[in-house]
């Protein structure tokens, strides 16, 4: 649909007079705003550096970090290796080798079990559709950020590591707390931050 | 190694007494070249961290300040030296670009490649060498005396002149007004010494040896003293360090270094100019091109940024475009030319750019501060002539805390202006500060001739600021892209309403 005439703001730019002509007036004003801010910066204050080793940083309730492997109430692996994470994986990071489920699991509805999963951190562009597309909320991504290894085959995290990892963010007072995520069957991320009150204004506004 | 004048080759009776380097030290100038290296590269280094700290600090960040002394090795035994806020940095950066790999890319012409550099290094370090960096005393002089006795020569009948005074007259005029510094005979010799020491006997000064002996005592800090030239041979040198800039542009075999070296031979170029004709009205009122001589000169005459403000102006902003610093740093602009003439340099040659840049901003923030600024003087602290130790570290101090003033206005200024375009850039050289200069020189012309006041030269040259920039208001300007619209609808008829 084209611009109507009405809408059309026409503007001309602003008229220059012998002060701005002058430019020297004008580069006094800007280095006032610059030296400003640097003696400021020598009292310490206005910056917005994160010390980071020293500083944690507050990152958002809803970061998408590294990955777990959620367990049930009996300390089963959550995940029913549907392979339904590795379909929508845009980076098919997510290797999944399914198993039948041993049989004292069959009265809980468990057929299927994954017998390994890993997911290559390095490969992994962390876009978190695993986790949407994950029908039992077994797979999520947690606040955990500063993830390094020495070589590659460190980063390729398997069953046992992703399980390890729900141990330590689900540790009473553990660093890394639950994330707040799209559960199965739920509303969207933001409209559980607003419960939280953890959204900033403007989403609260939209 | 003292090295003894002798009087050239029929020339025998020139007396020694009359020559300032009689006594020229070749083992104290070695010493003062490599003192000169060294301090300037240190300088260099934390400078660039001066740098690193002043941009954080105008963009509200912190800066470089995890490095200490032990450059983060583990088995650093002074834990005092430890993390000092990141004074360690410029060391830690100068072992890493010394240990980086020389990495020569495939295509490049290698020996100009090689060359650019070390050019750029070793033109800025030579511009720096006439440049003080402290106390400096100019030699005594019997120039006016000279002067009498050419009046002397001048006054006598042409009838009564004998082959001796035809022959003097003869070579004075060859010599121009300024070309005798020392008598040419024995006669003169002895008639000049009993002028001189008539005239110290009535004004109460010292006689013409004793100053003499004095000056040889003193120390001079400059590498060359006494270069009648100076101030040109620094422009001279130093606009060779864009054949650095070319050449490394050029030898890379990649056009966005031959786009940043092109820029660079052009703006050098242009800024020359302006840059030459700004400082003429202070050579003209100095008299001399001898820095030294122009910052005795604003001893007794006040600070040139007091009566040429406007070649003041003119002249930082020509060394900012010499230095290629914001917002002239077309040559070397990231954001369109990834890293200019030297994309292709790595390592020590890059670093070597990088001491090349930094050193003719030393050198020409010295040189803004002798034109302009009084060099060593500060009213009531430090006075011409040598006065010992002491008085030449506060000289030291006085002179290089005022070029680190300037260098600081220098990084303030990157983080205040935006880059100029590349029209707007030769607009401002050729349309604004070439006429600019001129005029400023032509007001210090009219003062001079005749022989007003030299305040009179501040409002002068402010008027004609003023003046001029109404004129370039009311001059007719080119049609302008800006003014048919912001935002609109490009085909239906308003645009043709609005566009004129």
């Amino acid at each position: 649909m084209p611009i109507k005439n009405d809408d059309v703001i026409w503007m001309k730019p602003p008229q220059i007079g012998l002060f701005e002509q002058l430019y020297v007036p004008a580069i006094l004003q800007g280095l006032q705003t610059t030296v400003e801010h640097s003696i400021k910066a020598l009292f310490g204050k206005g910056q917005v550096t994160q010390q980071f080793p020293e500083v944690e940083p507050k990152l958002p309730a809803n970061y998408r970090g590294v990955h777990r492997l959620n367990r049930d109430e009996q300390g089963r692996v959550k995940c029913v290796a549907c392979y339904m994470c590795s379909t929508a994986c845009p980076a098919h990071c997510i290797d999944i080798v399914a198993a039948p489920a041993p049989t004292d699991w069959h009265k809980d509805g468990r057929e299927k079990y994954p017998e390994t999963f890993v997911i290559d951190e390095l490969r992994c562009i962390y876009c978190g559709m695993c986790e949407q597309a994950c029908p039992v909320d077994a797979i999520e991504l947690t606040t955990l950020y500063d993830l390094t290894g020495m070589s590659r085959e460190e980063m390729m995290f398997d069953k046992e590591k992703l399980l390890s990892v729900f141990d330590e963010t689900t540790k009473p007072n553990a660093k890394f707390p639950n994330p707040v995520r799209t559960k199965a069957g739920r509303l969207g991320v933001a409209s559980e931050l607003a419960d939280q009150g953890l959204t900033s204004s403007s989403t609260a506004q939209s | 190694m003292a090295f003894t004048w002798k009087p050239p080759k029929g020339h025998e009776e020139w007396s020694t007494v009359y020559l300032v380097f009689n006594e020229w030290n070749f083992v104290i100038t070695l010493i003062l070249i490599a003192t000169v290296m060294g301090v300037v590269q240190g300088t260099c280094a934390y400078l660039i961290l001066a740098e690193r700290k002043i941009s954080a600090w105008a963009q509200d960040r912190v800066g470089p300040n995890r490095v200490g002394f032990d450059l983060g090795f583990d088995f650093f035994p002074f834990t005092m030296l430890k993390g000092l806020g990141g004074l360690g940095q410029p060391i830690a950066d100068g072992i890493k670009f010394l240990l980086k790999e020389q990495v020569i890319p495939g295509g490049v012409d290698v020996l100009f490649y090689l060359i650019a550099p070390c050019l750029a290094v070793s033109t800025a370090f030579m511009a720096i060498c006439v440049v003080p960096f402290g106390a400096t005393a100019s030699p005594p002089s019997l120039l006016d005396y000279r002067t009498d006795a050419q009046v002397r020569l001048a006054t006598k009948p042409l009838a009564s002149f004998t082959d001796d005074d035809r022959a003097l007259l003869d070579q004075y005029r060859k010599e121009g007004p300024r070309g005798v510094v020392w008598p040419r005979s024995r006669s003169e010799e002895e008639l000049l010494l009993k002028a001189d020491a008539a005239h110290a006997k009535a004004t109460g000064g010292k006689p013409y040896p004793e100053r003499l002996k004095e000056f040889n005592n003193s120390v001079q800090f400059v590498i060359a003293p006494h270069v009648d030239i100076g101030v040109v041979f620094v422009m001279a040198i130093g606009s060779l360090g864009a054949y650095a800039i070319v050449l490394g542009g050029w030898s890379s075999n990649n056009k966005y270094s031959l786009l940043g070296s092109m820029r660079s031979s052009a703006q050098l170029i242009s800024y020359e100019i302006p840059m030459g004709m700004s400082i003429l009205g202070v050579m003209f009122v100095t008299g001399s091109l001898n820095v030294e001589q122009m910052i005795e000169f604003q001893h007794a005459n006040g600070w040139n940024i007091l009566f040429q403000p406007v070649a003041c102006l003119l002249f930082i902003t020509s060394i900012f475009a010499e230095c290629n610093r914001v917002p002239f740093d077309l040559p070397e602009a990231e954001q369109e030319l990834v890293g200019g003439y030297h994309t292709e340099y790595s390592g020590m040659k890059f670093a070597l750019f990088f001491l090349g840049e930094y050193t003719h901003m030393i050198t020409t923030s010295f040189l803004a501060v002798a034109l302009f600024f009084g060099g060593w003087l500060l009213p009531g602290v430090t006075a011409p002539g040598w006065g010992g130790w002491t008085d030449a570290v506060v000289k030291l101090g006085v002179y290089g805390g005022k070029m680190l003033l300037f260098v600081i206005f220098y990084m303030y200024i990157r983080w205040t202006i935006p880059r100029f375009r590349f029209d707007q850039l030769m607009g401002l050289a050729w349309k604004v500060m070439m006429p600019l200069a001129l005029l400023n020189l032509l007001v210090v012309f009219y003062v001079k001739h005749f022989e007003l006041s030299s305040w009179l030269m501040l409002p002068l040259s402010l008027t004609m600021l003023i003046v001029a920039t109404l004129l370039s208001l009311r001059m007719p300007k080119p049609p302008s892209k800006t003014d048919i619209g912001w935002r609109g609808h490009p085909v239906t008829g308003r645009m043709a309403m609005v566009a004129k």
